[in-house]
């Protein structure tokens, strides 16, 4: 295989995305929040066909900005219905996905349709394309990639604490609120650095899968984010790899496959809360059990 | 000086009222117990007054001042189901969490933080459980680590919620000690607590709250039959303190 040119910048620009939706993904899997990543995913679809529509070319950051505002929408739509209805947050969650995610097939469909037809190359982002990314999108991708893992970097103490005890976190004066906001919008433009690469339909799976991965390998959040990013960035440059060695192959799926692989082995071996782990716990248990009710009977 | 101010607090939660204009004051420098029956409104009491409620009227003063969390002066210990222990983080970064107002925002922890943190791991006898994740400690130990939290915090004023919930009795012990200890130096501590039984022992100021103020001022004139009747209505089955009950407890 020849790593040369254009496949080495990809290569770059997947490990640095898979290092931020491994740090980014794992503050939201913490929060319980890993669902709303999925619906803000999907919900960048009508975003990125409405910007198309309008500038009627495929310029990433202008179909970046569309689908960071749709997907934003989502993610208030989601607050506004849970806070609003007697609808609980799954709920919620699945109506804002299905009719975002339905409303960006109905335009993407159009834009198909029209003048430019399959030109458009918009199909790629619902399961994503890395490997044929121009250099001057992934110099976006790298950069938006970046600044995420610096806000993780920086605000690593305030979020663990807000997760963790939001009350007390307000009663020391953290603004728990904007904190929160912070979050969620680097959670959307994290999907939104992603979606050209990996596709809405699967780039939850960039946020959710190495941090629920991680969280078997250790009790302790920073090594939870290392391992995180570690795994999203071994995906990350798996999936890219893989799908430009076949043609017709998307990245997302094959991203979302390496990860998995990593979740299973992680969920099986893992020595902190893996299953092997685990029984190997109850086995000392059993066992100290039997020699205090052997000691006891004497 | 009085540790705590309070005028016409009311809290309501939709249509139902929590707390029903609440007037208190509370000098410096006493270990207040806070008791009432269930739904009473006595954490939301305490979560009234350190802001944690939007929808509340009336005003809090602490130490003569509106409260400002910039002043470091409260210290907060939640009711331990508050939390999620599955959370990963040890005793340690717990503790160290009582110094993030200290520390800023952003800003890295210090030498000098983690050593005050270890101090009041320390104080509260859980030195040896600095590394131990938080979900494998016992309901004892985890209150423990709560409070050396708040101790983190080097609060003049503490508010603690149902600190003796499911405890067991060494770490009964242990907190009641630390209690003492912060009396001793100075400091105002407010205990919501609902065991009639030990509450005269704990502590040498009572509020009696059910919606509203009963009762407020020292425990050997408040603590009354009367007054306990008034806010327990016909809840109260136990009474006369001389034939305390261990099962009750």
């Amino acid at each position: 295989m020849i790593l040369t040119g254009n496949l080495l910048w990809v290569l770059v620009g997947a490990i640095l995305l898979g290092i931020a939706a491994g740090l980014n993904g794992t503050f939201a899997f913490l929060q319980k929040q890993s669902l709303v990543g999925d619906a803000a995913a999907h919900a960048a679809l009508p975003g990125i066909a409405l910007a198309y529509l309008i500038v009627q070319q495929k310029d990433l950051p202008i179909l970046m900005l569309g689908a960071a505002i749709t997907s934003t929408l989502a993610v208030y739509m989601i607050q506004w219905i849970v806070s609003q209805s007697k609808l609980k947050a799954d709920g919620a969650i699945g109506l804002v996905l299905s009719v975002f995610f339905g409303f960006g097939i109905v335009l993407i469909t159009l834009v198909n349709q029209g003048a430019s037809g399959n030109q458009s190359g918009l199909n790629d982002f619902i399961f994503g394309k890395a490997a044929i990314m121009a250099k001057s999108d992934l110099i976006w991708l790298s950069g938006s990639a970046l600044l995420i893992i610096l806000m993780c970097l920086l605000f690593f103490k305030e979020w663990k604490l807000m997760i963790f005890d939001p009350v007390f976190a307000k009663g020391i004066g953290l603004p728990v609120e904007r904190l929160r906001i912070l979050l969620t919008a680097l959670t959307v433009l994290t999907i939104v650095t992603g979606i050209q690469a990996v596709g809405v339909i699967l780039m939850a799976a960039m946020l959710i899968i190495p941090a629920a991965a991680a969280r078997f390998w250790s009790n302790h959040l920073g090594i939870i984010l290392v391992t995180s990013a570690f795994f999203g960035a071994l995906s990350g440059a798996f999936g890219t790899i893989i799908s430009s060695l076949r043609v017709g192959l998307s990245t997302g799926p094959i991203i979302v496959l390496s990860a998995s692989s990593l979740f299973l082995l992680s969920y099986c071996f893992a020595p902190t809360r893996g299953l092997l782990s685990k029984s190997r716990k109850k086995k000392v248990v059993k066992q100290h059990k039997v020699v205090q009710e052997a000691t006891s009977h004497e | 000086m009085n540790a705590l101010q309070v005028k016409n607090l009311t809290v309501a939660y939709e249509e139902k009222v929590v707390l029903n204009e609440v007037n208190l004051s509370v000098p410096m420098g006493r270990l207040t117990g806070i008791i009432g029956p269930n739904g009473a409104g006595k954490s939301t009491l305490i979560k009234a007054i350190i802001n944690q409620l939007p929808n509340k009227s009336g005003a809090v003063h602490v130490l003569e001042r509106p409260l400002n969390p910039k002043d470091h002066t409260v210290g907060y210990v939640p009711q331990r189901n508050a939390v999620d222990w599955d959370f990963p983080t040890n005793s340690l970064d717990v503790v160290l969490m009582g110094r993030y107002g200290h520390i800023g925002m952003i800003k890295k922890i210090s030498a000098k933080d983690k050593q005050i943190a270890m101090d009041c791991l320390k104080n509260v006898g859980m030195e040896a459980f600095a590394d131990r994740s938080i979900g494998q400690l016992s309901g004892g130990q985890q209150q423990r680590v709560f409070l050396a939290r708040a101790l983190a915090q080097e609060a003049e004023v503490y508010f603690m919620d149902e600190p003796f919930v499911g405890v067991d009795a060494a770490t009964e012990r242990t907190i009641i000690a630390i209690l003492k200890d912060l009396k001793a130096k100075g400091k105002s501590v407010f205990v919501v607590h609902h065991d009639l039984q030990t509450a005269s022992d704990y502590f040498d100021w009572i509020i009696l709250l059910n919606q509203s103020v009963i009762a407020s001022g020292p425990t050997e004139s408040t603590f009354t039959e009367n007054n306990l009747q008034d806010a327990y209505g016909g809840k109260l089955f136990f009474m006369d303190k001389t034939k305390s009950n261990k099962t009750l407890s």
